[in-house]
């Protein structure tokens, strides 16, 4: 399969590319920046993810997709998920320059670049259209992260849970690649469509197979931490800085969903009866465990953490539906999910106190709506859209989920969904209650920036707008969705 | 082909028992001995794949690389406090438990997966070193690249972690 080189190949990867360059650009500024002139790295790795997202742009609905001796797709689904990262890290580096700066961070220029670094991998894995492409990604994406996890050196708490993290997703690669050495053994192909006509053939051994389906399902799993692969998510979630948590949650999740969607239903279509039933497990197991036991969470990072293993259950269902309406449902959710938790985890930034990196804890938010009446709406915005109530877009996405999922004949599932967010209330709804129903206890010490300011501004317009218009939205991913 | 067979059956045999002694010895430094017995083991099976860049590379990096820089760190720090701890008597039904299921899997996927059928997707001919080499830089150029990306961060992330500025 040899191929021509073009500038078209280029050209198509340009996003890629302009990322890793202005990576390398911004490790290179760092070097002549005085310590505490260090946000201007953050800048510069602002606009270079501009950059990517204008080259990104150019690319919609380009006519010749398949990029790189097809390693790569630009087709507009990846698109889609592109502009979620880019949205996600932008507002990811905001959120750190003031934290980076009030922690007192060393290496605070390589904690930047390090989050450009890991949206290479995001994007990445979601333009692969090979399972080589696709796995190298994911190391990509996910190396960064395990040394931003660990980036509270002298807390043991955070080597602890970085240590979590790199051993288990060593564990959870290894899985992912022998699923994948299966996968290639029983059809001689690496690329998506190549595996697609295979198992269409038929010829391929079924206990193999779903062998390989399970380590695949598995290695995906843990990285949108859903259970039972979820035991790194509390430990790391609550022991990472908290932009890294937010980072986590949102942006390396949604590269996971981007993956696994692809790959399950571009590649492995023709065996939709063998991973339906092991998707929809997992999705099931997740929902009842992260929101039940995020009742018993008092620390709110950890809280959020097993609710983010709740929200990947939710999305998963979606692919367990196997049409384009669900991945179009997914990419929506995913969306949406990136805006309420960003959001959520800038009230919470802002609720550190000066000079304690604790501050995390539930009953801090006691009495918050008595004195700061607009960050204790917010919140309650986010905290309400997470528990999908309407009008909140944390509303519409579960809504399309379950649409996708009743369309298919479902039923079952929707109701279990459907169950589990009425149990997912309980623990929401209790911060709200706590910020507008008790006393406050002490003064509250709201950390004010700009940069948060602005995270929380987008945030809240995306989450009502998405929430009362997502029409146009949703079509946009229906368009971009996959097709069977 | 007989010999091969006997071969095979041979270097198998020897991977699997040295694997189980990196597993089972409490001195780290005999575990890695038998970790480079494991490997090498596993290259001289990828030789009767008839892929001897891939036994070579095997040779090169994890016994000639990677376990010489285990060895050097056991040689950094007391092996003695580091010998490893083995399961705690309570744990132990769960590891033996987990041992069990993974037992009966791996006998049905060998006695129920039709393994006899697989048409592995073998390479007609020997593979050269030149042939890999051109394949890694038309076809594979871009996954090639990204591995530069991953072994720059690699490097940048060992870096943070490693050294304490304020001294």
């Amino acid at each position: 399969m040899n191929f021509a080189f073009s500038i078209q190949d280029v050209l198509g990867v340009l996003p890629e590319i302009i990322i890793a360059l202005g990576a390398c650009a911004m490790l290179i500024l760092d070097l002549f920046l005085e310590r505490d002139k260090k946000e201007w790295v953050a800048y510069l790795g602002i606009f270079v993810v501009i950059l990517a997202a204008i080259a990104s742009w150019c690319l919609i609905n380009t006519a010749e997709p398949y990029v790189m001796g097809r390693m790569m797709v630009i087709d507009n689904y990846s698109l889609f998920f592109k502009f979620t990262f880019y949205l996600a890290t932008i507002l990811t580096l905001l959120l750190s320059i003031n934290y980076a700066k009030s922690a007192d961070l060393d290496y605070r220029g390589e904690f930047y670049t390090l989050m450009i670094f890991s949206l290479c991998g995001m994007l990445v894995m979601a333009s692969g259209s090979n399972l080589i492409t696709i796995y190298l990604g994911i190391e990509l994406m996910a190396l960064p992260i395990y040394v931003l996890v660990g980036f509270l050196k002298n807390d043991t708490r955070s080597n602890e849970g970085a240590m979590k993290y790199v051993i288990l997703g060593g564990f959870a690669s290894g899985l992912l690649l022998y699923g994948m050495s299966l996968i290639y053994g029983l059809t001689g192909t690496t690329d998506l469509a190549g595996i697609n006509a295979a198992l269409s053939a038929g010829t391929v051994s079924p206990v193999i197979l779903t062998l390989s389906i399970v380590l695949m399902a598995a290695g995906f799993c843990f990285k949108l931490a859903g259970f039972p692969f979820h035991m790194w998510a509390p430990d790391a979630y609550q022991a990472a800085p908290t932009p890294v948590t937010a980072f986590m949650a949102v942006a390396s999740k949604g590269a996971a969903f981007a993956a696994i969607v692809r790959v399950f239903l571009e590649a492995l279509y023709p065996a939709y009866a063998e991973w339906q039933m092991i998707l929809a497990v997992i999705a099931v197991l997740s929902m009842f465990y992260g929101n039940t036991v995020a009742i018993m969470q008092t620390n709110i990072k950890r809280m959020l953490a097993y609710s983010s293993i709740g929200h990947a259950g939710y999305a998963l269902l979606g692919l367990v539906a196997g049409t384009g309406e669900g991945s179009a449902a997914i990419m929506f959710y995913i969306l949406v999910y990136t805006l309420m938790n960003l959001g959520a985890f800038a009230v919470i930034i802002m609720m550190r106190k000066t000079g304690k990196v604790a501050g995390d804890s539930i009953y801090d938010y006691k009495g918050l709506a008595k004195n700061n009446k607009v960050v204790a709406l917010v919140m309650l915005i986010f905290l309400f859209s997470l528990a999908g109530i309407p009008p909140m877009a944390g509303f519409m996405g579960k809504l399309y989920i379950f649409m996708a999922l009743i369309n298919q004949g479902y039923i079952i599932l929707a109701v279990l969904g459907i169950l589990t967010t009425a149990i997912a209330a309980f623990f929401y709804i209790r911060i709200v209650l706590f910020m507008y129903m008790k006393e406050p206890e002490g003064e509250f010490d709201l950390v004010k920036s700009c940069a948060l300011y602005i995270v929380i501004a987008i945030s809240v317009i995306g989450v009502i707008l998405l929430g009362v218009v997502p029409g146009s939205l949703m079509e946009l991913a229906s368009k971009a969705a996959l097709l069977l | 082909m007989l010999i091969e067979y006997i071969l095979f059956i041979i270097f198998a045999v020897i991977a699997i028992m040295s694997s189980l002694c990196v597993v089972t010895l409490r001195n780290p430094v005999h575990c890695a001995g038998y970790l480079i017995v494991t490997l090498l083991q596993v290259a001289a099976l990828f030789l009767l794949c008839r892929s001897p860049f891939l036994a070579v590379v095997q040779v090169f990096i994890y016994v000639g690389a990677v376990l010489v820089l285990f060895l050097f760190v056991v040689l950094l720090i007391d092996v003695k406090k580091a010998s490893m701890e083995i399961f705690k008597p309570k744990h132990r039904p769960l590891a033996y438990g987990v041992l069990a299921i993974l037992l009966i899997e791996t006998l049905v996927v060998i006695f129920v997966g039709g393994l006899e059928k697989i048409r592995l997707a073998a390479p007609g001919a020997e593979v050269k070193v030149e042939t890999i080499g051109r394949e890694l830089f038309t076809s594979y150029i871009f996954p090639f690249e990204i591995v530069s990306v991953v072994l720059l961060v690699a490097m940048v992330g060992a870096i943070v972690m490693a050294i304490d500025r304020r001294g």
